[in-house]
């Protein structure tokens, strides 16, 4: 099982969560409505300790376990240094503007894209939003500059497999100067970049 | 009795017939739940902001720098303001209750709730009067930024959270002199033997013992498990209060450079560095004190319920004390978003440490089941309801918390409605608060002198409505997040008002539900009894049920 994208995994997220909520909550009135029983309840399933610590420990473990091998960006993620990006936009954020940006991007299906964002001055946040407002992904930018006075990178690798037009927002709160008059973020820009040459469910065509 | 008559006088509340122990824990109480009050308000205030335009509001809550004023003090009024006095409160008069020994020093248990109190209206104020919001994060620069913030609302901020520190460590030492207090039950104990008993390292000696044919190594343990939790729990109190206190020093000295006119260059902290530094000592509350005093709270309280001893009890304490070193290496999952942070850092404190938590929190809730379990049948009181209602509060939200701290999840994740209310929310509305209400429940008697509760209609009806409206509130923040609403932003145009429409109801439920509570509170002990609890006692004796003591403070032969 993988997910080709970030839409996919949530969706899946909800539904298991979802589940998962619904059972832990039936679980506990079961419970507490036999806790007040006078007759001897007869338990569903017995449940041995250490059985119940394997459990624990197995679902801790193998969250990871699946999660690596089902959602791509992980392994991208850790390895990036190593990875040779299809196009690389480096550009700046300093007093609540985007500075050094390219005004559209355009991606071709597959492409890997590496994203540096740099800060002159406060922790803001990059993240490519979809029309319909959900999350693509995200990152921290903090500021920082190395001993020659260079800006520290805050890089990041992204494959896009599906089409689509993303918007860019800040999504680190950097003060209220960061929004104007009418509370309207100014650092929100609108289809900021395009994905083109995927085939309607995803993938080249 | 008429209403009046109940409003003024209460049920059968004497607040004169209060010893000092029960009025001073009463004092943090009624303060504990005001400020509940105020951070209710300002929650409903954001939630019908993110509502949309249509909201009933006036136009000045949707302006920036008032929303995020709000929201920078909503977590410092709940969290310190309300959640640290109520539970500081419980252990104060806990700690001498169980261990049979007097408070250590009540007059220092008064500067505790003064301190605090006075601490979180400072920081309020700072925010209201002169809108510094900088939020609890106070991600560096942010908080010395004097081109958005004024210096003096800065340094007011900084103050009120530095009295909220010095309460707090009042607070530590009044529990730990308390605790090695060779008094009473402990006169003929060591300090290695409590030290040994307050980590829980007995417990861990016992199954070390009884898994190679030993004897146990203490049969007796010198205290009793909620106390070890109270114990451990105050360690990763004190190491928080440190690091907050430091981080408020640093941005106090900019603030005091900048206004006399040499400001210090912002860049000399390294932001990520900093970041580390502030998130480890604010992820001990989270992850730390939190998660034990919890732990603690539903040993007591299924042992009170129960009137049985704890089922496993040698492995709940030494639990407590993996929770210890769990507490202390968890704090990358916070920074799991950050590129700059190394990938092992992540992987092994912000992946794998922190999926102990799932273990640890487990055991503790699987321990309290069976223990209650063993005793069935049980009678559905208000203690027993509440307790069940704090642990699908946690059951819910530490796994939440675990499908966050995934490198692959947070990509999405991070900074989302999805981390604030299915995680956040749940876990304190209804994990940690349903907890400290069956707490509350438990102790009543005991604090009030038997005072009967005005309306048992009200405390049911507080019940259900904190319940389903803290779940539903943190369900529907939950969804927002999944449907990419961002916790720290401000959202005009009713972006995802449905789940946003949906929460403010939920938020509503959860209001009602205070006031209920108060009114239910107040027509029990009366104002006169609610004034009388701020008057100074007439009884000095700082321990419940024992013969009167003097407090450790004042004892000259503990001053020996």
């Amino acid at each position: 099982m993988t997910f080709s994208n970030s839409a996919e995994l949530l969706s899946f997220h909800w539904v298991a969560y979802s589940i998962y909520s619904l059972l832990i909550i039936s679980v506990i009135v079961w419970f507490g409505y036999n806790l007040t029983r006078k007759e001897k309840v007869k338990s569903i399933v017995r449940i041995p300790f250490y059985g119940y610590i394997g459990f624990l420990v197995a679902m801790g473990v193998g969250h990871h376990i699946f999660t690596y091998n089902a959602i791509p960006w992980v392994s991208q993620d850790i390895t990036r240094e190593s990875i040779t990006p299809d196009a690389t936009y480096t550009f700046e954020i300093e007093d609540h503007k985007w500075v050094n940006m390219p005004k559209k991007v355009t991606v071709q299906c597959g492409q890997t894209i590496k994203f540096n964002v740099q800060s002159h001055d406060l922790v803001y946040g990059f993240g490519l939003f979809r029309q319909d407002g959900s999350l693509v992904m995200q990152m921290q930018v903090n500021p920082g500059t190395d001993v020659n006075g260079i800006l520290d990178p805050n890089d990041i690798l992204w494959t896009f497999n599906h089409n689509g037009l993303f918007n860019v927002m800040s999504t680190e709160y950097s003060g209220p100067d960061a929004y104007d008059e009418n509370g309207s973020s100014v650092m929100f820009v609108k289809n900021w970049l395009e994905v083109t040459g995927c085939k309607e469910e995803g993938g080249k065509k | 009795m008429s209403f009046t008559k109940n409003l003024m006088n209460g049920t059968n509340f004497d607040a004169d017939s209060l010893n000092a122990l029960q009025k001073v824990t009463l004092r943090a109480v009624v303060m504990a739940f005001l400020f509940y009050g105020l951070v209710a308000i300002e929650g409903m205030i954001m939630r019908m902001v993110l509502t949309g335009p249509a909201n009933p509001l006036p136009k000045m809550f949707s302006h920036p720098e008032h929303f995020f004023s709000i929201m920078t003090v909503h977590p410092i009024v709940g969290i310190f303001g309300s959640t640290y006095q109520l539970v500081f409160a419980a252990f104060m008069f806990l700690v001498p209750y169980l261990t049979k020994k007097p408070l250590y020093s009540v007059k220092l248990a008064n500067a505790v709730w003064l301190l605090i109190t006075i601490g979180t209206a400072l920081a309020w104020i700072a925010a209201f009067v002169w809108q510094y919001a900088p939020l609890y994060t106070l991600y560096w620069p942010l908080p010395a930024d004097t081109a958005q913030f004024q210096v003096i609302g800065g340094i007011v901020f900084i103050v009120g959270v530095a009295l909220i520190m010095i309460g707090t460590l009042g607070f530590i030492y009044n529990i730990y002199a308390t605790i090695f207090a060779r008094v009473g039950v402990h006169k003929n104990k060591t300090t290695k033997e409590l030290l040994i008993s307050g980590f829980g390292i007995d417990g861990m000696l016992n199954l070390w013992h009884k898994l190679t044919g030993r004897p146990p190594y203490s049969k007796e343990p010198a205290l009793a498990l909620p106390v070890v939790a109270i114990f451990r729990g105050t360690v990763d109190t004190f190491l928080d209060a440190i690091v907050i206190l430091s981080a408020g020093i640093l941005v106090l000295v900019y603030l005091v450079f900048d206004a006399s006119g040499a400001p210090l260059s912002v860049a000399a902290v390294d932001a990520l560095l900093y970041k580390n530094y502030f998130w480890w000592g604010l992820d001990l509350v989270a992850d730390g004190l939190v998660l034990i005093y919890v732990a603690g709270s539903w040993y007591l309280l299924a042992t009170l319920i129960t009137g049985q001893k704890l089922f496993m009890e040698n492995v709940a304490r030494a639990a407590l004390m993996l929770e210890l070193l769990v507490s202390w290496m968890v704090w990358s999952h916070h920074l799991l978003a950050d590129q700059g942070q190394p990938e092992m850092m992540k992987l092994i404190s912000g992946e794998m440490v922190t999926a102990f938590e799932l273990l640890t929190q487990g055991l503790a809730l699987f321990i309290t089941l069976v223990t209650l379990w063993k005793a069935r049948p049980l009678k559905m009181t208000y203690e027993l309801k509440y307790l069940l209602g704090g642990l699908v509060g946690f059951g819910l939200a530490v796994p939440a918390a675990i499908i966050q701290a995934d490198m692959g999840m947070n990509r999405v994740l991070h900074n989302t409605q999805w981390i604030i209310g299915a995680h956040v929310h749940i876990a304190l509305i209804v994990g940690l608060y349903m907890t400290l209400y069956s707490a509350v429940y438990v102790l009543w008697p005991i604090v009030t002198n038997n005072t009967e509760l005005y309306s048992k209609k009200l405390s049911n009806a507080h019940f259900w409505l904190h319940l389903v409206g803290g779940i539903g509130m943190g369900a529907f923040m939950g969804m927002a997040g999944l449907d990419g609403m961002l916790r720290r932003h401000l959202y005009v145009n009713g972006e995802y008002n449905t789940m946003m429409i949906l929460a403010a109801v939920c938020g509503m439920m959860l209001l009602i539900a205070w006031a209920l509570f108060l009114l239910n509170i107040i027509m029990s002990v009366g104002i006169k009894g609610l004034i009388g609890i701020f008057m100074p006692a007439k009884d000095p004796t700082a321990s419940y049920g024992l013969e009167e003591e003097l407090e450790p403070a004042d004892d000259p032969a503990f001053a020996k």
